[in-house]
């Protein structure tokens, strides 16, 4: 049984891999969309991690956690997405190069 | 058996991560961003968390998912051309990122007093999971459901066809 245990930190460094790989992405991408798509990639890390974290204390609360993470981002993507339509509407564009008004 | 499991599924989870940075077209990110999603749900399995298997499922995997893959195909996004990005993000933002992988598993790998994870530990259940919900933590949840509202109000208002936007496109 011993065995086939697998060590906790490797669940927590699989979550780390993925929040990195979600800020590569939010670096990377230049499509507004895929830029969102790289932010729940990083919650979804920090879900993982919140989950490892409720095993190894059994904890209850670290679960729960996780699941008001899910509701907000669930709000976020409603909101997020809503937005995107607008600026499409407006620029006609999903590209974020060309959506810099508001830059310096 | 857990460890088989594990590794299948964290292999996919990053496979899937990696194609979402790769593929072109935002269709393809978003399939593979439910690869990522189905087996972390997987992960939580086997971590014990049954319900958060399950809403991870129906929320990120289901609702989610589907929202981002509407909008993809309201919005007929087509591939994305590559251009070379900020320079902030080139010469600020992989070193940072880089170094802040390295610090977390250089922390990880030496972290003692970690436990590990067995097919035999036992299931936090959904019953124990409400209970402290529902006790300890209802003001919480019911402001979660005042923020929900919110968050419908403002998505149909923001995307609604207002009188500004329509004149701005013309």
């Amino acid at each position: 049984m011993n065995m086939q245990a697998v060590p906790l930190n490797w669940y927590l460094l699989l979550s780390a891999a993925l929040f990195s790989l979600g800020i590569v992405g939010f670096l990377i991408r230049r499509n507004l969309i895929t830029i969102f798509m790289s932010i729940e990639l990083m919650l979804n890390g920090v879900n993982l991690s919140f989950v490892t974290f409720a095993h190894q204390w059994h904890m209850v609360k670290g679960q729960i956690f996780v699941f008001f993470v899910m509701v907000v981002a669930a709000a976020e993507a409603a909101v997020g997405l809503a937005i995107i339509i607008a600026v499409y509407r407006a620029r006609a564009t999903l590209a974020v190069d060309r959506i810099d008004l508001m830059k310096l | 058996m857990h460890l088989i499991l594990f590794i299948i599924f964290a292999g996919l989870c990053l496979a899937g991560a990696l194609n979402l940075l790769l593929q072109k077209h935002p269709i393809n990110s978003a399939l593979s961003l439910v690869v990522v999603m189905t087996s972390l749900a997987v992960l939580y399995l086997l971590l014990g968390a049954e319900f958060l298997a399950a809403a991870q499922i129906i929320v990120y995997a289901g609702a989610i998912m589907v929202l981002f893959t509407f909008v993809i195909m309201l919005l007929n996004a087509g591939r994305e051309e590559r251009t070379l990005g900020s320079r902030a993000a080139i010469a600020v933002g992989f070193p940072a990122v880089a170094v802040i992988l390295a610090v977390i598993a250089t922390v990880l790998v030496k972290a003692q007093g970690l436990g590990a994870a067995s097919l035999s530990d036992g299931v936090t259940s959904t019953e124990d999971l409400s209970r402290v919900l529902f006790h300890e933590l209802l003001l919480p949840f019911e402001v979660t459901s005042v923020l929900i509202l919110i968050a419908i109000l403002g998505a149909v208002a923001l995307a609604r066809k207002g009188h500004g936007e329509q004149e701005a496109g013309k």
